[in-house]
């Protein structure tokens, strides 16, 4: 029986690889200099190991993979609206990628004090560079315990992105912008941000990238160092996405992540974060708004390999329509991480009974002396509350509208800087007012 | 003002009848006290004029300056000028105290044909009745109920009324949970809204609110019905004597 159970398993594994190099086939990695061929070859050689991500993986059981791994992009139409853009009003150093290819005319000049930023197409032809420290290395170290094989398919095939050093405070935030042209687009994006002692960025992203996106961000964060990331998915309905965030962290360093996520078809968006020096924080956190045809997964690795760190993951989900939202999420506190502070919380608003909420919350802890929680809901609009704002003259609608902006509070107030937690509520306000009609 | 005539109500989701047969006439200037045992549809009573769901009226009427309540969703009841002040206010985490008025104060503006009030208007306003209620500024800035005291949530229902200006208040148990010093600032409040032109509904269990809020009317109710009407000496009497005596009284 056991033997059976072995050679099926095996017989799984066998079948997976072979997938995995038929779709490998007539693909070359791109060319450069020695650190970013090894590199590649590296994830290359870690990709054909492990496989591409098949509908019987655990970690693929709420979310089918197909579409991004397969060789056809799937159409995707560009949604056109005449809205301004996000972060429109925000003061910020443009990079503009149209369908994954970064484009120098509609982008700034790449100078921003204290920063030092390179298109990846370029860094990767110098034989050494200092992005070899980071660029497929935090990918590599996020491999395990859970592999992520779309990652490393990743850091094999991506040719452009942008490798940014921080070296002081930088005066603006550096504001990547996705633009989608062509319906069938696929676009392999991958960045490396590496932030030196004491330092401090702003990243801002925007847009639906390409029809079908595979983008990984790397972090390095050295101590006493602090990141922001905010990003905003676009709006484009049949686009899909395939996401991942590396971020390691450094004594007393933070990292606070927070990503937007209206419409698109399928969004898959990893979030891996390791504490490697003491009294560090990493808030990641995310809202979405699914409306019909959309499914949105927020899959979160946090390890905690030193003591008193303190992470926090808050995400929120709004479906209505038959959308489905799902979260994975996992504290892992290795043995002697002590003074831990792991606090995790997804929730999903169903306003429909066609809408599911999918989730999976994990605690995994190897020290004694730790503080994790985790809490996971799903529910539909509250009634009471509803009916008295009703009874003080708000109509149902917008009523509805406030309940449904209340829910997602928390995941918004994860949001430092006030603009921008303010230009991500004027994209809620007007996702619910264009529902309503 | 308010007319509720030969009101009959059972609950949707089962077969009780609630209220049988309910005639009550509130008018402008005047207040109005309903007491009773536990039970007996007044917080009922309440919910339905407000238009709460999970209550079928099966017969009767209710109507304010003439125009039929029981056909109206809440909202369009609290601009014709209805507003029910709850006995036990929602908590809504994540909405601020202050947006909800706001937006509140300007919806109703919006259905009337006024202009929208200003932020700055908005503010001077407020701040001005909040300070009337002896409510701070942090309490404004909170979420709606959350974290309030009960004597809190009840002068945050007399500032919503204060700024809404309603034609009709219904005040369901507002002295319940309330300390003698803060029922009498809730009174204070409610006393300072009352004009030529308002009527109020204050339903209540006992008679000691009634001693802050004089009332002209006074009615007795019970298991649905009214069974007594009087002057403010009714009260009294029930304070003496317990419901128990009148009901007696009237069945024999």
């Amino acid at each position: 029986m056991n033997a059976q159970v072995q050679s099926k398993r095996a017989q799984l594994k066998q079948a997976k690889l072979a997938a995995t190099e038929e779709r490998l086939q007539g693909l070359a990695l791109p060319e450069g200099g020695v650190w970013a061929t090894e590199a590649r070859q590296a994830a290359l050689a870690r990709l054909r190991e492990m496989g591409l991500p098949g509908r019987r993986d655990e970690y693929w059981k709420f979310t089918r993979p197909d579409t991004l791994v397969q060789e056809e992009v799937p159409v995707a139409e560009v949604f056109a609206h005449d809205e301004a853009p996000v972060f429109d009003g925000i003061d910020r150093l443009k990079i503009v990628f149209v369908d994954g290819v970064f484009n120098a005319a509609e982008s700034d000049p790449l100078d921003l004090a204290g920063v030092e930023i390179e298109r990846l197409s370029d860094a990767a032809k110098a034989d050494i560079h200092w992005a070899r420290e980071v660029f497929g290395v935090l990918e590599a170290r996020g491999q395990s315990p859970v592999e992520r094989p779309l990652a490393a398919f990743n850091t094999g095939f991506a040719e452009d992105g942008v490798l940014i050093r921080v070296t002081g405070r930088a005066e603006k935030p550096v504001s990547l912008i996705y633009r989608h042209e062509s319906e069938s687009s696929d676009a392999i994006l991958h960045h490396v941000v590496r932030l030196e002692k004491g330092t401090n960025l702003t990243l801002l992203e925007n847009g639906p990238a390409a029809a079908r996106l595979n983008k990984v961000l790397e972090v390095d964060i050295a101590d006493g160092a602090s990141f922001h990331h905010v990003r905003a998915q676009g709006r484009d309905h049949q686009r899909r996405a395939g996401t991942h965030i590396f971020a390691r962290l450094g004594a007393e360093s933070a990292l606070k992540s927070f990503t937007l996520t209206v419409n698109g078809k399928l969004t898959r968006n990893e979030c891996v974060v390791e504490f490697t020096g003491d009294d560090a924080m990493a808030h990641v956190a995310g809202a979405c708004l699914g409306d019909g045809d959309f499914l949105h997964d927020d899959t979160v690795f946090i390890t905690h390999d030193a003591v008193a760190c303190e992470s926090r993951q808050v995400f929120k989900k709004v479906l209505r329509n038959g959308a489905t939202g799902v979260f994975q999420g996992k504290i892992l506190v290795k043995p002697g991480a002590q003074k831990t502070d792991g606090y995790q919380k997804s929730q999903s608003l169903l306003l429909d009974e066609d809408s599911q909420f999918l989730a999976k919350p994990e605690l995994e802890i190897y020290a004694d002396d730790v503080a994790c929680s985790h809490g996971s809901t799903s529910g539909a609009i509250d009634e009471e509350g509803l009916f008295y704002l009703r009874s003080r003259g708000i109509e149902e609608g917008p009523a509805t509208d406030l309940m449904t902006l209340a829910f997602l509070a928390e995941a918004v107030d994860e949001i430092e800087d006030e603009r921008l937690a303010e230009e991500i509520t004027m994209r809620l306000e007007g996702w619910l007012a264009r529902r309503r009609g | 003002m308010l007319e509720i005539k030969g009101l009959r109500v059972k609950l949707e989701e089962e077969d009780k009848e609630i209220l049988k047969g309910v005639d009550l006439t509130v008018e402008p200037g005047r207040v109005h006290a309903i007491m009773g045992p536990n039970g007996s549809g007044k917080s009922t009573l309440s919910y339905v004029l407000s238009g709460r769901e999970g209550y079928e009226v099966t017969d009767g009427s209710a109507t304010l300056d003439g125009e039929d309540l029981l056909d109206l969703e809440p909202e369009e009841r609290a601009a014709l000028g209805l507003f029910l002040a709850f006995q036990y206010p929602v908590e809504i985490p994540g909405v601020g105290n202050m947006t909800f008025l706001r937006t509140a104060v300007n919806a109703q503006r919006k259905a009337r044909g006024k202009e929208e009030m200003n932020a700055t208007d908005f503010l001077k306003l407020i701040r001005a009745k909040a300070k009337d209620l002896k409510i701070d500024a942090e309490m404004l800035k909170r979420p709606v109920n959350v974290g309030f005291s009960g004597g809190e949530k009840k002068r945050n229902e007399i500032l919503q009324m204060a700024m809404l200006e309603p034609k009709m208040c219904i005040l369901d148990e507002t002295d319940s949970g309330l300390d003698v010093d803060a029922m009498k600032l809730v009174a204070d409040g409610v006393n300072a809204l009352r004009d030529a032109g308002r009527g109020f509904l204050v339903i209540t269990h006992y008679q000691r609110l009634l001693d802050h809020i004089k009332p002209d009317v006074v009615h007795i109710m019970s298991d649905g019905r009214i069974i007594k009407s009087g002057g403010p000496e009714l009260a009294i009497e029930v304070e003496e004597n317990g419901y128990a005596d009148i009901k007696a009284e009237v069945t024999a």
